[in-house]
């Protein structure tokens, strides 16, 4: 989130899209309910269904699954054609003033740099044109026809009402009042929040989707202010920490870059990172980069870490590709895999096409769960009947159940969409022989290098010279941890002046106190001051609220540095003043930043020098332009889905993201429309947290069994009656659930055509208390998002019939 | 935020309300305390509801209960109603409003309502089975309940279910164990957006008066407090935001009074009947005194004698 | 007893051996339904549920014995029906209703087995056991669970508040009737030990069921007692 889940209660419009918050974030949701209940907000969702969080929306507008863009640029195209924009806002704090190079160019739906076998683009035509002072050139009055604000004019125009309405099959007045309801925010008085989850994510064009979003924030002033933002919704207690301390392949903790195969040494790595600032007097907190990795290093290298062997860089593995779920399942789908550990991860059920999953594990010599239950991964190679219809007698995987223990049987930290780093307590002693992941990785570790050590073998170092510093090097303990991401100083740090500022030894209060010289430590910089020198500051309860607008800034920790909204040197104007007295956040007091926040700035800088508030950018400002940032393509394009029962309206040559990730052996997975006319989407139930709950006899009383959510026109057409046992497949595989009929789902018109689509909830599988069910992943497609390469699992394409007989 | 109820203290503390407190008392007459205790209610915010069921799991929880797992059916409603052990229930009701074309889900927790005039202890033939404390609370003690059913009978609402495992009623208690220390129902505890608020009736109607203010501000007109007169007005109340058709929330009686077939078997047949009874046995009594019995004459028997005879 | 009688005595048989046992089954239930059912009627009368150890249990056994009840006089009603048919001479004997009243058994006409009197409470405990069943059975749950799974039948809460209603007002007329007849019963004497011995007195058949009398005599069924 780029603000917080207690500051959604400060919105004047609310915004669901791509989400479901009351079905999937019950808790956060009161925030929705306090700002209409104290404010009168305005809540509008977007969504196929009729979900939950439209059952006390104001606002409810149907769209098809996978035609987000479409909508959303048909809201960018109504801003900019009816001037609905925060002009000073888009004029300052965004690129829209930036020239764009000579040869940049979109043409049927393809970007300029297109290369069709490698199904990807070469970026280089979509950057600034830089002027002879180094720096971007900019076009204050936004006339320039290569201005970013002039080509964004030009790339959104196609998206009209009436196209919008063609592709997503929103009536145009439902479609207008959303479009309304943005612009009612577009001035500095009046903020909107955007809340979205994993139905922009799950698709192959979902990190475009989230862009297309920021970009209306944007245009509308309402990033960085209170009530407003971009807001993602994670999908599990801790997601956003798992996310942060770099569990995705590609990253190490911090967001931090793995080194790739092309960076052989720390130097190259990074001169690849130096921040070149493309505009006057821009700051950048990623200047700080080698301060950040160095230290990281440190904290994993310990004393074996000096400048001499560059800190141990070499012993960090270099990427060659990223290893995302997709891919991992991909080599396993090849036999390129021996074994694989999965920690608290049951990807039969999370994994699209659940049946290549399934033969990837088979094809494993061992398979290690480590898990606070028997996941229906663990027993992959079980017999269920429909539900899962494999031979045991053909699988030699071996498999290994370590028991875990859950989250309430052991302390530690949890970090939540706000970015809120909270600390929890025991609550239960652990059953039977369960202990806590911690504890099992280090005995792994332990017994591993042991086994380096007596025996020796390949690619032994990083293991060998591993620091691994705990009172109990069996036990790390959750407070150790911590209080090793934060970092500490290993030397006397000294200022400028050559006062001590933290003795060797001490917590560090600031990634602001990292050095890129080894004298500090600490893995991962963006929870610095999580765990400083006055203790563990995510324990703090302190629920008071000076401003009353949400911050608590003494309630856990925030990070980064404590910050409850992001870029919120954006609440004020480029003289330091607030927008308006209704949106009053930090502002310049004559010497300094203020406001009830940490300011997302250097505190110190005045106005008057005119630096870019978006301080992690070089160009100091936000992009709507994103350059070549993403892999496909530097302005959203709507796209159908890789499965979709339309052609492309606006683009009829192009159906799916051209750079969407699809591996040569999933090309012919894909159904035809003709033979699979109904979209399809998946999504959780609130009576379940994802497989997990199933296990759970109350959770099981609440929603006891899987079911098939469809249009009444459509149970017509197949002659299904409510509760009826039906049979959904795909290309990939079926499933069977019992049918429920719904006013909330109606078939839409898409260009002409009639649509139907049906809802999958997906907490269903063979292991648990509820009714045994083939995993919804049976049904999905293995394609991955361009950029995060996320599967499709939201917008896909199946047939539907009712099963007659007895039922068992 | 309606202001969140504190945690009780970790010491003992005696109960707020118990035996003394009691103002009806099934099949028994009680004398009500001179000071009523503050009556409380519990709202539930029909327009904030977002049926996520956390009301239903903590009463079980709470409660300690445990119901089965059942099917699907095609609804979103599970169990499928109420039960022994399912003493709250959301429903969900799918509703096209003619006058905005708008597809309104109205999602309504099911359960006791705790009413003012409660009819399930007017049907309660068992001394003490049902009470109902000064604060307005009505409890059901299964230790004198003998599951004679006749509290579903009672109440206008099908709301008292009869366990088939130990026959006896069962229902909402408005967590009386929790409110006793102080504690708002486990329900409102666990409910997440705060559709869910408890505490001093006055205060649950004016935070209550808030809340149509906003719902007619929004269009809905007809948005109201379901506070039933016929039953005395109920210590469970609803803002609705269709209060003029209570009814389509899942079939919420629109204006819901005691059965007048009740109140004539538990008024009228018991008097009459008692009467009937009195009277015919003071007849038969006045007639055996004034009469005497009808006894057999010594002629009579001689005539039958003869009558044989002559026969024979 | 009546009057001092010599041993030899005309007696005549009024129940046999198999009517008897089931007039008291029907008796017993009766009263045993009377007592549970009042304490479930008014608390007035909780404490009779003490009698069956408390009013859980009282409320339990009532329908099962209920059922007795019905199957029981299913049998006197297959027994009796035809003997309760009603003849003109009702109408004369009610007209003289004082008369009856009064002991004054002259001024009636000659009756057969049964006097309108014992046809009023035969027809109407018929028809109040009818409905006593059947809202018995709407009152309860098991009855009502077997009936629905039986005939798919499920009853509304209103039309249970009906039975409830209905099985009440039924059972005071019941209960009524019933004690017309046992007070008729002692009232009238030398009743009782024609369900007890199964025999009466000649006097009493001629004094009250002339007619009836008279044909016994003809079947034979009159004896002198040893």
């Amino acid at each position: 989130m780029t603000n917080s889940w207690t500051d959604i209660r400060n919105a004047d419009v609310v915004w669901i899209m791509g989400g479901n918050a009351a079905e999937a974030h019950p808790c956060g949701f009161k925030w929705v309910t306090e700002a209409k209940h104290h404010r009168g907000a305005k809540l509008m969702v977007v969504d196929p269904r009729f979900t939950r969080s439209a059952a006390v929306a104001d606002h409810y507008a149907p769209i098809r699954s996978g035609s987000d863009i479409a909508f959303l640029s048909g809201v960018v195209n109504y801003l900019l054609t009816n001037d609905k924009i925060h002009t000073e806002y888009v004029r300052h704090y965004t690129n829209a003033s930036y020239l764009v190079r000579e040869g940049y160019a979109f043409n049927e739906g393809l970007f300029s740099g297109y290369d069709e076998d490698k199904r990807a683009y070469d970026r280089s035509t979509w950057e600034y044109e830089i002027g002879p002072d180094g720096y971007a050139v900019r076009d204050m009055t936004l006339q320039h026809p290569r201005c970013v604000f002039q080509l964004m004019k030009q790339h959104f125009a196609p998206y009209t009402p009436e196209v919008v309405s063609r592709i997503s099959g929103t009536p145009e007045d439902k479609f207008l009042r959303v479009c309304e309801w943005v612009a009612s925010t577009a001035n500095g008085e009046r903020a909107m929040t955007i809340m979205y989850a994993l139905g922009w994510t799950q698709h192959s064009h979902g990190a475009q989707n989230i862009r297309t979003a920021a970009m209306i924030q944007l245009l509308c002033g309402n990033i960085g202010i209170p009530g407003g933002g971009v807001n993602a919704l994670r999908g599990h207690s801790n997601v956003q920490g798992i996310t942060d301390v770099g569990t995705l392949t590609a990253a190490i903790p911090g967001y931090l870059a793995l080194p790739t195969d092309s960076e052989p040494t720390l130097e190259s790595h990074l001169a690849k990172r130096k921040f070149t600032p493309l505009q006057p007097n821009q700051t950048s907190y990623w200047q700080n980069y080698p301060k950040f990795f160095v230290s990281f290093l440190k904290s994993f290298y310990g004393d074996k870490a000096t400048p001499a062997n560059s800190f141990g860089y070499d012993w960090l593995p270099k990427l060659d590709v990223a290893y995302d779920c997709l891919r991992m399942f991909e080599t396993m789908f090849q036999g390129k895999t021996n074994g694989l550990i999965c920690q608290g991860f049951n990807p039969v059920m999370a994994i699209a096409h659940q049946k290549k999953s399934t033969i990837g594990l088979s094809k494993l010599k061992f398979l290690v769960s480590i898990d606070p239950i028997e996941t229906d991964t663990a027993r992959f190679w079980e017999n269920h009947g429909e539900a899962n219809d494999v031979d045991p007698s053909k699988i030699q995987t071996e498999v290994f159940m370590l028991p875990a223990t859950t989250f309430v049987e052991e302390e530690g930290s949890l970090t939540n969409s706000s970015r809120c780093i909270q600390w929890k307590w025991r609550a239960a002693d652990p059953t039977y022989e369960a202990t806590s992941d911690s504890v099992i990785l280090a005995d792994l570790f332990t017994r591993i290098r042991k086994l380096y050590e007596q025996e020796g073998g390949k690619g032994a170092e990083p293991l060998l010279n591993m620091s691994w510093e705990y009172a109990n090097p069996l036990e790390p303990t959750a407070d150790e941890l911590l209080k090793e991401l934060n970092g500490k100083a290993l030397v006397d740090l000294r200022d400028a002046e050559g006062n001590i500022i933290r003795t060797a030894g001490s917590q560090l209060a600031s990634f602001g106190e990292m050095r890129d010289d080894g004298s500090t430590d600490g893995s991962m910089w963006i929870y610095t001051g999580v765990y400083g020198p006055n203790g563990n500051n995510s324990q703090r309860r302190d629920n008071s609220d000076p401003s009353g607008l949400g911050v608590y800034p003494n309630w856990g920790f925030s990070w980064p540095a404590n910050r409850r909204i992001q870029y919120n040197r954006a609440s004020a104007d480029p003289q330091g003043k607030p927008w308006s007295e209704a949106k009053k956040y930090m502002y310049w007091d004559g010497s300094r930043w203020t406001g009830p926040d940490v300011p997302d700035y250097v505190p110190t800088i005045p106005p008057e020098r005119a630096t870019g508030p978006f301080i992690m950018n070089p160009e100091g400002v936000s992009r709507l332009w994103v350059r070549g940032l993403m892999a496909d393509g530097p302005f959203p394009v709507h796209y159908e889905p890789f499965e979709s029962p339309v052609e492309n309206a606006l683009f009829p040559q192009i159906k799916g993201n051209p750079a969407a990730r699809v591996f040569a052996t999933d090309m012919d997975v894909f159904g035809d429309p003709k033979e699979f006319p109904i979209v399809a989407t998946t999504y959780r139930l609130v009576e379940h947290f994802h497989y997990w709950t199933k296990m759970v006899h109350m959770n099981a009383v609440m929603q006891p069994e899987f079911f098939v959510e469809m249009s009444e026109e459509l149970a017509k057409e197949k002659g299904i009656n409510p509760g009826d046992m039906v049979k959904v497949w795909s290309n990939r595989g079926t499933v069977k659930g019992k049918a429920v009929v719904t006013k909330r789902l109606k078939p839409l018109t898409i260009n002409g055509k009639i649509v139907h689509e049906v809802g999958l909830p997906l907490n269903f599988g063979f292991i648990g208390e509820t009714k045994k069910a083939a995993p919804i992943n049976s049904l999905t497609p293995p394609v991955g998002d361009a950029n995060a390469q996320t599967p499709e699992f939201k917008a896909f394409l199946v047939d539907i019939e009712p099963i007659r007989g007895p039922v068992a | 935020m309606y202001p969140p109820i504190a945690n009780p203290t970790t010491e003992p503390t005696p109960p707020k309300f118990g035996e003394k407190d009691l103002i009806r008392r099934s099949a028994s007459t009680v004398t009500p305390p001179a000071q009523r205790q503050t009556e409380v209610a519990k709202l539930i915010d029909v327009s904030k509801c977002i049926g996520c069921k956390a009301c239903q799991t903590a009463c079980l929880e709470w409660n300690e209960l445990e119901e089965d797992v059942g099917v699907n059916v095609g609804v979103y409603e599970n169990p499928h109603d109420l039960t022994p052990n399912t003493w709250t229930l959301m429903r969900y009701t799918e509703w096209e409003n003619p006058d905005t074309n708008n597809l309104e889900w109205l999602i309504r927790k099911d359960g006791c309502l705790h009413c003012e005039d409660p009819g399930c202890l007017k049907a309660c033939p068992s001394p003490g089975a049902i009470v109902q404390y000064s604060n307005g609370i009505v409890d059901f003690v299964q230790e004198n309940c003998i599951g004679c059913g006749y509290c579903v009978k009672g109440c206008p609402f099908n709301i008292p279910r009869i366990s088939r495992v130990d026959n006896k009623a069962y229902k909402c208690t408005l967590c009386s164990d929790r409110v006793a220390v102080g504690q708002g129902p486990a329900c409102q505890k666990a409910c997440p957006t705060q559709a869910i608020v408890f505490g001093p009736k006055d205060e649950m109607k004016e935070w209550a008066d808030k809340r149509i203010e906003d719902l007619k501000s929004r269009g809905f007109d007809k948005a109201g407090l379901y506070d039933p007169p016929g039953v005395g007005g109920t210590h469970v109340m609803y803002v609705l935001h269709h209060a003029d058709k209570p009814e389509l929330y899942a079939g919420l009686p629109n204006d819901p009074k005691i059965s007048p077939v009740v109140e004539a078997w538990k008024g009228l047949s018991k008097y009459a009947g008692m009467a009937v009874l009195g009277l015919t046995a003071a007849a038969g009594f006045i007639h055996y005194i004034l009469q005497g019995p009808n006894r057999v004459s010594d002629e009579d028997e001689e005539n039958a004698d003869r009558l044989a005879g002559g026969s024979n | 007893m009546g009057p001092k009688t010599s041993s030899a005595r005309l007696r005549v048989r009024r129940y046999s051996g198999s009517a008897r046992i089931n007039h008291w089954i029907v008796a017993i239930s009766f009263v045993l339904l009377l007592l549970s059912g009042l304490s479930l009627f008014h608390p007035t009368f909780y404490p009779l549920s003490a009698l069956f150890g408390g009013l859980q249990i009282a409320r339990e056994v009532h329908p099962w014995i209920g059922l007795v009840l019905a199957v029981g006089f299913l049998g006197l009603f297959i027994r009796f029906f035809s003997q309760n048919l009603p003849e003109t001479t009702d109408f004369v004997w009610l007209a003289r209703l004082r008369h009856v009243l009064r002991a004054k058994d002259d001024y009636l006409p000659e009756v057969g087995k049964y006097n309108a009197g014992q046809k009023f409470v035969f027809w109407s405990q018929f028809v109040l056991v009818g409905v006593l069943l059947v809202t018995g059975i709407g009152l309860w749950d098991q009855g009502l669970a077997y009936a629905e799974g039986l005939f798919g039948f499920k009853a509304t809460i209103d039309q249970q508040r009906w039975a409830a209603l209905l099985h009440s007002s039924a059972a005071v007329l019941a209960i009524a009737i019933w004690i017309v007849h046992v007070y008729a019963a002692i009232w009238v004497r030398g009743t009782i030990s024609g369900m007890t011995r199964g025999t009466v007195t000649g006097g009493w058949g001629w004094r009250h069921h002339r007619k009836w009398l008279r044909k016994e005599v003809v079947k034979g069924e009159a004896k002198r007692a040893a």
